[in-house]
């Protein structure tokens, strides 16, 4: 009991003294870049869990999930072809390390030149900014199926669909997971930085927009809105890997035991 | 750690005559699959890359040019080319190259001072660690263009909103790398260091530093990489001069060419970013295991 008290204690209090401090250092201020806390906390619950909630934030998640789906997906069928075979893998090696190190917002100028301002092109300049750690990681992981296991297989005649079913890509889904993970920090990254530009909606649009007609209790909720998004998304994302690599999880624990 | 097995065994994968290659005579009838791959003439994996950016600038250079692409939208690789080659004459490219990189150094300095110290201050005790833990969980997801508003309020196009984004992006790698590192450090190790009467400071020096510097290493390669992205998204979205707001003016101006040269630009600078701190983790980790090479067991 007392384990499980101090445990909760050690969980919630450095945010519950960081929260206080906030809460009281701004609890008068009339500065105005630095609203009180409360205030900013009454925006967030009235547009942003209000109003807001469906009118920008929906679709914003929407062309978020859109974009990541078709990119993981793609990358991975794509990374699963290229890694298999070494002379695709060391023809495009370079060109796709080129493509990463490209920062992706510095497509989206380009991608509104050519798909428009839609919904499209944001789906798009998502899906085309994450894809590459996603590729780059499975091309790796392929790549590095254990020798041993890869003959084993082979032996006993496990082929095509089987081979990949049972044996590519769970062992290298660990290596596919960690592209996903960085993956999904992009998207993010590119759903708001897309809606900066142009847009009628979404979470990126509004907050630019507060921040324009200086609501500045508004652009701070938003700002929090945005940091709530992110955690709940990597949250979820821990909850999906933790289960799908639960067998991987098990086996390095037992490895560095022994 | 995970990649070195890997590593080992693409290495066998390598060899001429390796055991693909011995076996195969018998085991013909097993198909053409094996003995094609292992015909022994291989092209080297360097060729093949070459082969690979030969024939990405071919392919742009080809496909506008007989209509695959439309061309308004997708300029011929010769003329990205001689955007890029006019581009380079200009001084304000070179100012722009030169701001750029001033906000990513600058930004990139202050996460690794940062991160390496609070690292190592937290990482020094089981009780910092599991207070600050919940905390650095929360505010390490949080997307840095969520700060963009912010910065813009506080900063405007001042290089400290650019900065702000740089150092908010590349402080959580450098730290998280940090904090693996500090965990890291062998107990018996520790343990003899304390018997010998070792202060804190010696410790840290001698047996933490040491530990943690491959973590450190990997937190400032990844660290350098969103520093670098951030400080051309910061430019194109802020408007801080530097190499996003060039290429936002040759976007809007029309000069799709020009577009195309100055992504080019930020994409070679990302590939030498990339493999300028690869080298620089050879040279700092020489001593270590990792870098050492595989010798074949």
């Amino acid at each position: 009991m007392t384990d499980v008290l101090r445990r909760v204690g050690m969980t919630l209090g450095l945010p519950i003294v960081l929260f206080a401090a906030w809460w009281f250092a701004s609890a008068g201020s009339t500065d105005f870049f630095f609203p009180p806390l409360s205030r900013i906390l009454d925006s967030l619950v009235e547009e942003w869990f209000g109003p807001r909630l469906a009118a920008d934030v929906l679709p914003s998640l929407l062309r978020l999930t859109a974009g990541y789906l078709v990119a993981a997906v793609g990358s991975v069928a794509l990374g699963v072809l290229i890694g298999t075979s070494r002379t695709v893998r060391g023809l495009l090696e370079p060109v796709l390390e080129f493509f990463r190190a490209i920062p992706p917002p510095v497509l989206v100028p380009i991608f509104m030149l050519i798909f428009g301002i839609g919904d499209g092109m944001k789906i798009i300049v998502i899906a085309f900014g994450c894809m590459w750690p996603i590729l780059l990681n499975t091309v790796e992981g392929v790549r590095a199926v254990d020798s041993v296991l890869s003959d084993t297989a082979r032996t006993y005649g496990i082929t095509g669909a089987a081979r990949l079913r049972r044996l590519v890509l769970p062992s290298a889904s660990p290596q596919i997971f960690a592209g996903l993970r960085q993956g999904l920090s992009v998207a993010i990254i590119l759903m708001v930085i897309s809606e900066l530009f142009a847009a009628e909606n979404g979470l990126g649009f509004a907050v630019v927009q507060a921040q324009r007609s200086f609501a500045i209790a508004e652009t701070w909720a938003g700002v929090l809105m945005l940091g709530l998004l992110g955690f709940l998304l990597a949250l979820l994302f821990r909850v999906v890997e933790n289960r799908q690599l639960a067998w991987y999880h098990g086996l390095r624990r037992a490895q560095r035991s022994s | 750690m995970e990649g070195k097995p890997a590593r080992s065994t693409s290495a066998l994968d390598r060899i001429p005559g390796g055991p693909g290659g011995t076996v195969d005579a018998g085991a013909a009838p097993d198909g053409p699959a094996p003995s094609a791959r292992s015909g022994g003439r291989r092209i080297p994996q360097s060729v093949l890359g070459l082969l690979g950016l030969v024939g990405l600038v071919l392919l742009i250079e080809i496909l506008p040019r007989i209509g695959v692409l439309p061309r308004r939208y997708f300029p011929p690789s010769s003329e990205i080319g001689s955007a890029l080659l006019d581009q380079v004459g200009r001084a304000e490219f070179w100012q722009a190259v030169g701001d750029t990189l001033q906000g990513w150094a600058l930004g990139l300095a202050i996460a690794a001072v940062a991160g390496v110290v609070l690292g190592i201050l937290i990482g020094s005790s089981r009780l910092t660690l599991e207070l600050t833990a919940s905390t650095i969980e929360f505010l390490r997801p949080i997307p840095s263009v969520a700060l963009i508003p912010i910065a813009v309020l506080l900063f405007g196009t001042d290089i400290e909103s650019k900065l702000l984004l740089v150092v908010y992006a590349s402080f959580w790698q450098v730290l998280i790398q940090v904090l693996y590192g500090v965990q890291d450090v062998d107990p018996v190790a520790h343990d003899t260091a304390r018997a010998y009467g070792l202060g804190r400071w010696a410790r840290v020096r001698y047996l933490t530093w040491p530990t943690a510097l491959p973590y450190v290493m990997t937190g400032l390669r990844l660290a350098a990489a969103v520093a670098l992205i951030l400080a051309v998204t910061s430019e194109l979205v802020i408007g801080n001069p530097g190499l996003g707001t060039l290429l936002a003016t040759a976007q809007s101006s029309g000069a799709i060419a020009a577009t195309y040269a100055i992504v080019v630009v930020t994409g070679i600078l990302g590939v030498l970013v990339n493999v300028g701190f690869r080298a620089v983790e050879r040279r700092a980790l020489s001593w270590h295991a990792s870098q050492r090479g595989d010798i074949p067991v």
